[in-house]
């Protein structure tokens, strides 16, 4: 049982997982699903998830297997390379249904995560955790298991960064709507941020200088590097780049203008002949 | 009447998931459907599953839908449909499929839109979502079929008025909310920000002008192939207006004779009607170039802006030389 398994999780599943709570029939409290994904040695890699409908009662939990059987099939013809990996769980705790339900997709999979998220947000954060069921237990005596916590962090390429980025816009509006952006807004974004980087390190610079606050070595140094990648370049050099590449730029534009332009002068020429064949047809039959 | 379309943050995520995933794999084009509902002109989109990649048989497909949608009204998805998505790389989406498809959908659910997500966009940083529905006079041309030239003038369509853009707005729920602030700590934004500021913007636009040369190219010998048939035309309609000519000469001399004139003959037997070349490629051919042009244009003037965030940056570094000397 590798214990020093690490989870790596995307935020589509996290998405998913609040959304399905939000849609919850009223009788419950939680909703529970598969997990899908890959593991790679010591890491279980977490990319898709569906929910399953489920019922719990007193001592037994009822859960809809075909569905949970029929929708990893689907998800099998559009994803092949997602393998079961696990299971989650909405709610803060691990309840002892959670062992009930784990008993089942130990049979689908080797070793099965649990992933749980709190959407009741208990204590004020949306946590999250993912489990392992471990074997304890003395040998010759009595053995259990226990779900045993293991480290879990969210993961995103590239691409999803750029998508979280438009959707955490959403945070500071009161209508939690937000137009995707054009692009020089995002350049002038990202040119802001970076200046008020700079400002808070020209603040620790001066404080440091002032004697107020202790000047620490690794920061001087990281601080001598960032100058130092400003590449050297004479004046007239760097002039002579930058308005080639200008230059270049500017004529693209232009010529991408004049294509617009000439697609327009064909259609409408075309549309010309077109009619003037016709007069010319017309004239003929009048003959 | 569709004026607005509301997405929620988990079909953008799930959006990107599937459109990177797939390009990774090697496929270009993927799509899936749309689920969500209509509310007086707006329309909210708040699920999405991909299809199973093209080429398969279609009755397999048929079949997934209905199970997808099956499963998902059991776990209170909203499972109408309001339209697809696909995926695209630098505008070059246009195409007669996209436009029969969304034909299609339009026909059995009006309010459909049809969603393209560009990838190679989204790859620089920059997400690239456009909804878009066919307009009224593109609905009345695909039905009836006739691409010809005349056809389309009689429309009066034009490769601007194939598509309406929709816009988009992207909203989230409290819960979502929540969520997201929750990432927000495990996943520092400055992680990604660096993309946007990259100044190697030439391999881009390469790419998209070698798209843009290729379409430009079909495009000319598309224009071609269309004069030389107008020339066709317009030389057998001289042909004809002499062999009328020549009959109505003859059949005057023979009256003189007084000879019976000659059975008028079927013009169109002897003068063969040629068929003319449809018109839906150039127009699209067109289209596409248009959208491909409005994409150099803005990653252009992008590109400047970041060259010209460098130059103070260069200055400081010039005149902190020239003050340590």
């Amino acid at each position: 049982m590798a214990v020093n398994l690490r989870v790596k999780v995307h935020p589509v599943v996290l998405f998913q997982i609040a959304d399905s709570y939000e849609r919850r029939s009223m009788d419950n409290h939680r909703v529970i699903g598969t997990l899908v994904g890959s593991v790679d040695k010591q890491c279980v890699e977490v990319t898709n998830c569906f929910c399953i409908p489920h019922k719990e009662y007193e001592e037994r939990v009822e859960a809809d297997i075909d569905y949970a059987q029929d929708m990893f099939e689907l998800n099998k013809k559009v994803a092949p390379q997602e393998n079961l990996v696990g299971w989650f769980a909405t709610g803060n705790e691990i309840t002892s249904h959670s062992a009930l339900i784990h008993d089942y997709y130990v049979r689908e999979t080797k070793d099965p995560i649990h992933l749980t998220l709190d959407t009741t947000l208990v204590n004020g954060r949306m946590t999250m955790k993912a489990y392992v069921f471990v074997p304890l237990g003395v040998p010759g005596a009595t053995s259990g298991s226990m779900f045993t916590p293991v480290p879990v962090q969210v993961v995103a390429s590239e691409p999803e960064m750029a998508g979280l980025h438009l959707l955490h816009k959403t945070k500071y509006q009161k209508s939690r709507a937000v137009d995707p952006m054009p692009d020089l807004m995002k350049i002038s974004e990202s040119a802001n941020e970076m200046e008020l980087m700079l400002d808070a390190l020209l603040k620790y610079v001066e404080a440091v200088l002032d004697g107020s606050v202790p000047a620490d070595n690794a920061i001087g140094r990281t601080l001598w590097d960032l100058v130092q990648s400003v590449p050297k370049m004479d004046t007239v050099e760097f002039e002579k780049m930058l308005n080639s590449n200008l230059r270049d730029l500017l004529m693209v534009i232009y010529l991408s203008q004049l294509t617009k332009t000439q697609l327009q002068l064909n259609e409408k020429l075309s549309m010309v002949s077109v009619s003037n064949i016709r007069e010319m047809g017309k004239v003929i039959q009048l003959d | 009447k569709i004026e607005l379309v509301q997405i929620d943050g988990l079909v953008l995520m799930k959006l990107i998931k599937h459109c990177h995933e797939a390009e990774r794999s090697g496929s270009l084009f993927v799509q899936g459907a749309l689920l969500g509902l209509v509310s007086e002109s707006r329309l909210e989109v708040t699920h999405c599953f991909p299809f199973m990649a093209l080429g398969d048989d279609s009755q397999d497909d048929d079949e997934f839908q209905l199970t997808m949608l099956r499963r998902l009204r059991q776990m209170n998805i909203d499972h109408q449909q309001v339209g697809w998505y696909q995926s695209s790389q630098f505008a070059n989406f246009l195409s007669l499929t996209l436009l029969e498809s969304q034909f299609s959908y339009q026909t059995s659910i009006e309010e459909s839109i049809c969603l393209v997500f560009d990838t190679a966009k989204t790859a620089q940083g920059f997400v690239s979502l456009k909804a878009y529905r066919l307009t009224g006079e593109t609905l009345k041309l695909v039905k009836e079929g006739d691409y010809s030239a005349d056809n389309v003038k009689e429309n009066n369509i034009s490769y601007e008025s194939l598509l309406t853009e929709v816009p988009i707005v992207i909203k989230n729920s409290y819960l979502m909310n929540a969520l997201l602030l929750e990432l927000q700590e495990q996943l520092p934004l400055q992680v990604g920000g660096s993309q946007f500021l990259d100044l190697g913007t030439s391999g881009t636009l390469e790419t998209q002008l070698r798209v843009m040369m290729d379409s430009l190219d079909e495009l000319n010998s598309e224009c071609l192939k269309f004069n030389k048939h107008q020339q066709i035309v317009l030389k057998q309609i001289q042909e004809k207006n002499k062999y009328i000519q020549k009959r109505a000469q003859e059949n005057k001399q023979r009256i003189d004779r007084k000879e019976d004139p000659l059975p008028a003959e079927d013009l169109n037997k002897l003068f063969k009607p040629i068929p003319p070349p449809s018109r839906m490629n150039p127009l699209i051919l067109s289209g596409t170039i248009q959208n491909t042009s409005e994409e150099v244009s803005e990653f252009c003037s992008q590109s400047m802006a970041k060259l010209f965030i460098t130059e103070p940056l260069q200055a400081a570094k010039a005149s902190a030389a020239s003050s340590s000397q």
